[in-house]
Order: C-alpha cells, then structure tokens, then sequence
C-alpha cells in the first residue's frame, strides 16, 4: 500500500506546496514501510527524475499537452486508475485550488475518506488520524478516515521540506487523453513576484496605509525580505490592491513563518486568514487595535516612520545595500 | 432552466469556539447560527440573479441538517428561490452529505448546481466536488465570476497568483467565492413570503460514512505580545531574526 502524491505545477514547474505534499508522502509511507510514488498530469520543463531529490522513488508522468488545460473530472480518473494500478493506499494532495477540485471527486471515485487541509503527520497506532484545521484556524480536529484507501491535502506550509542526493524512476504511461469538457480559454498569472500561497514571509497593509500610492514601503520592506505582499479586505474591495492580495475570510487563508500586518486593526474575519501564521508581527499606530493580542510581536507606532527603519535594518543584516 | 444552491449552517464568524464532552463535542449551547457566508453571498445571490435575468429558471435551495436549520432555510428564502429541501440528517461527514445532495439531484436534473467555497465551520471545501463526480459532471471550483452563454458556463477559477477562465457545457456543479456576487440584504417583501414557500423535509437516503470527528483541540494560547519601542525598529528586526528565527 504505497503513498501516491499528486504534484501540481504551473509554468513547467512543481508547485513548492506539492513539493511540502511529497516530503509529507515520503514520511509517510517511511513511517509504514512502503514507499511513496508522485503523479504528474501534463508537461514540465524540468527534470523529472530529480523528484527523486525529495525521496520519490516512481513519477508516473503523464506527459500529454492536453493535459496543461485543466478539467477536474479527467484528472480524477487518469489518478484513480493509477492509484488502483499501483495499490496506493494514501493518495495526497496539497489544499490548493487544484487539490480542492480533485481530491472530493476522486473520493468518491476510489470510495475512499477525504480529509482536506491537514496540518500534521496522521496518527497510526490505533485507526488513521488526520488532524485538520477547523472553524477558519480558531480549533483543530482530529478526523478518523475509516475506508481502506485514504486521501488527505495538506495545508501549504504545514510540513517542511527535506532535500538529499536521489533520482526517481519516470513512467510515462501511454493513455487516451479523454475528452475534456472544460476548456480553458485564458490565464490570466503574475510573474516575477513571490506568490503569497507559496510565500515562507508575508508583508501585509490595511487601511491605516491610507492610500495606494503609500505602498512603497510595504514593497520595500517586501523586497527585502523576499516576502510576497497582502492586504486587508477594505484595501483590495476599494481597489487599492488586486484582489488576489486579499487575506482573510473571504480571501486567501495562509500560514507563513511570519506574516507582519501593518496598518491592519485585526478584525476576526482577517485574522481567520491569517492566525496560523507561526509568528505574527503588528505594526499599528492604535494601541487598542485587536490585532495585538494575536501578535508574537508589535510596535505601537507610525507605519510611515517605522517601517523604512524596519526595512532599513533588514538590509543592513543580510548585507543588502 | 433549473438552478440547485445547497446551504448550510455554521457558528457566526466572531463566535469564541468552544468544547464540550472531553472535546469530543461543538458546544453549540447559546450559540449564535448563520447561513454560511460563501453559500449566502456567492452562491445564493449569484443564482438569484440569474433567476432575476430569466424569470422561467426554477431555483431548489437544498440543505442536510436538523430541524434547527429551518429558520436559516427561511432566511435563505427570503433573499430568494422558489423552493427548499431539507434532508434530515445531522450527519458531518462529506460523503454522507454529498450523497443526499445528489440523491435529490437525480430527481430533479438541474442544470446548475451551486456550492459556497467552505463552511467557514469544517472548511472541508469537497461537498460540490463530491456531488460532480456522483453525478458524472464537470466541476468547477473556487470560482471568482460566473456567466452564461446560452448552455455554456463561462466561468473565472482562481488559481496561485492568478486566475483561469474556463467555458464549460451545461450541466455542471460550481462552487463559488468572492468575486461571483455581492452580498444582499433580504427586503421584507422577501421575508414575508419565504413564510409560505413550500419546504420539503425528507429522510435520508443510505449512504456510507468515510470519516468521524475524534476530537478537537484548541491552539495554545499565544504567549501574548511582546512591544518593542517605535524608537528602536531595529531591534524589532534583530528579535526577528535572532528569537523567533524567522526570516
């Protein structure tokens, strides 16, 4: 009963929250001593058998072109045959959008338990336990999968991941592409910046920037970190920052190693967004802000006057003229 | 045209989460219930526009609950929709849920079928996946903009950094975020006559249970905040760096 991991990737590239999804697989089936294959739909332009880096020991690598166009219903069965074929006993998936589509049909294809946005390794001593983030990052649940074949997408962030000297052996199986009902008919994708799903550091601004044209700092500081950049709800709905910056409840919910909130009171609807941040840092001219009592760290104090300081020390510490 | 908006119910978003019975139980004791935000605002509205755009669509709102969810139907209904079905079940598992959904699906052959992103409860986000599948259609999920082109869906997913625009034949089962509507405010009218629209109640049908709730934890409590002086960033940035270890 091996793990299979399904990988993702966008531009030729395995998405890095697939990479967590493999080193998580990989432990795994360490853990139950089998061992962990990856699936990949469509084409890359790396090399393939260097996933064997992150401990694969098999890629089934279905490169069809057709494949880049994405249809949810057609990868759930191209991954359900393969799964069946090899015995996988775990299939795994990261919680992003891709995962999200997949992972619900394919449990119903395979009849196998689902539990979606895992945090942790499942506990094996007595049953399968998953134990997943519940009510917007507010309480955890440890969730039993009781069918043979089990599925879980982990939480991007939520596992490290490991890299030594390996190389995977690649399967291309030869297949009929089925034909797809979705058609993909444009993409619309942001180059040249980190992206805040994938992002280890987030810098993020609210309302108390006052104004699009003040986001210099927040980029600057950023750039410094090699961080990805956010914004609060009131920010992104008056159109000061794309929508796809928007963290919260209606927006994107992430989990970096450091999220630093700046001009952003902290409402409970942005901090379900945000709050399994490892370490959050407020930067808030309002001592009352609620944003504080979630913060690890804070500086009651002007944003346009603390955060070029701030920013200035970044630099000055990895050596950044 | 027939259009299916499934809802649920969860715990307000400002509610201060809590456990009961060893933290094997939600303590839904003085709780305060809404309709879940992503089925409502998105969803819902979503749907009711189309209805509004086509006055012959028929719009079914269907939920799996006790019969402490029918005041959130009637809310539901209020903002709009012809009709409701509530499966009578308190069941948590998707599997379960997604079965009765599309049992009642198959009677009916809509061609929409809509979904919030989550429950802002159980953040499962797999109900409209699950039904796709047991039902054989296209799914399309997280959806930022939703429109029709005769029996075509003309649909904007989101993806990392970006979004995708998808054309989609009828039938099919979306689910969707911010982006597809606006929120509404029921008007009286609306509440009025959700009153006497009909809601039928039934039992569920049989279905397996994949996966059961053990327990549940609360995260530990932060260690509370620790202020560094707005004269003295830098330190901020050297507890960053050297503390908490991280960047």
């Amino acid at each position: 009963m091996s793990a299979l991991i399904f990988l993702d990737h966008a531009d030729g590239h395995i998405k890095k929250n697939s990479l967590e999804a493999a080193c998580y697989g990989v432990k795994l089936a360490e853990q139950s001593g089998t061992t962990a294959e990856g699936i990949v739909l469509g084409t890359l332009s790396e090399d393939v058998a260097a996933l064997g880096n992150y401990g694969l020991k098999k890629i089934h690598y279905f490169k069809y072109e057709a494949l880049n166009n994405f249809d949810s219903q057609v990868f759930t069965s191209i991954i359900a045959e393969a799964a069946q074929r090899i015995n996988a006993g775990v299939i795994i998936f990261t919680n992003n959008f891709n995962g999200k589509a997949i992972a619900p049909r394919l449990s119903v294809k395979l009849k196998a338990g689902l539990v979606s946005g895992a945090v942790t390794l499942p506990v094996t001593t007595n049953g399968f336990v998953v134990k997943k983030s519940v009510f917007s990052g507010k309480a955890f649940a440890n969730v039993a999968i009781n069918t043979v074949i089990k599925i879980i997408t982990l939480n991007a962030n939520a596992f490290k991941i490991t890299k030594s000297e390996g190389t995977a052996e690649v399967i291309e199986p030869t297949i009929t592409v089925p034909e797809q009902k979705v058609k993909v008919t444009a993409a619309e994708k942001l180059t040249g910046e980190v992206q805040l799903s994938e992002a280890e550091i987030v810098v993020s601004g609210g309302r108390g920037m006052k104004g699009p044209e003040n986001w210099g700092i927040i980029t600057d500081l950023s750039h410094a970190l090699g961080a990805a950049t956010a914004c609060s709800r009131p920010v992104a709905d008056s159109g000061w920052r794309p929508h796809h910056e928007h963290v919260g409840q209606t927006g994107l919910t992430i989990a970096p190693n450091l999220y630093i909130a700046i001009g952003i009171s902290g409402a409970i609807q942005h901090l379900a967004g945000v709050n399994r941040s490892k370490v959050i840092v407020v930067i808030n001219k309002d001592p009352e802000a609620p944003f504080f009592k979630a913060a690890d760290y804070g500086i009651v104090g002007d944003a346009f006057e603390v955060v070029p300081k701030i920013t200035a020390a970044v630099k000055k510490l990895k050596g950044i003229a | 045209m027939k259009i299916l908006v499934c809802i649920s119910k969860t715990p307000d978003t400002t509610a201060k989460i809590a456990f009961t019975d060893n933290n094997t139980k939600f303590a839904e004791a003085g709780m305060q219930f809404i309709l879940n935000p992503y089925d409502e605002w998105y969803a819902l509205v979503r749907a009711i526009e189309l209805k509004e755009a086509d006055p012959s669509v028929s719009l079914h709102l269907i939920s799996v609950g006790g019969a402490d969810m029918e005041p959130i139907i009637r809310k539901a209904l209020a903002l709009g929709g012809d009709e409701a079905f509530r499966v009578n079940s308190t069941s948590t598992d998707p599997y379960f849920i997604a079965s009765q959904v599309a049992a009642i699906a198959k009677q009916n052959n809509y061609d929409l079928i809509f979904t919030g992103k989550e429950t802002i409860d159980y953040n499962g986000s797999s109900i409209g996946g699950m039904i796709a599948e047991m039902l054989d259609l296209p799914y399309i999920s997280l959806a930022t903009k939703f429109t029709l082109n005769g029996t075509t869906a003309v649909v904007n997913r989101e993806m990392e950094g970006g979004e995708e625009t998808d054309e989609v034949p009828l039938p099919l089962v979306v689910s969707c975020q911010k982006g597809v509507a606006e929120q509404r405010i029921p008007n009286m009218r609306g509440i009025m006559s959700a009153r006497t629209k009909p809601l039928k109640v039934t039992e569920s049908v049989a279905a397996d249970t994949f996966t059961s709730v053990i327990s549940f934890e609360l995260p530990p409590p932060k260690g509370g905040v620790k202020l560094v002086s707005a004269d003295t960033p830098e330190e901020l940035v050297r507890l960053l760096h050297e503390e908490a270890k991280a960047f």
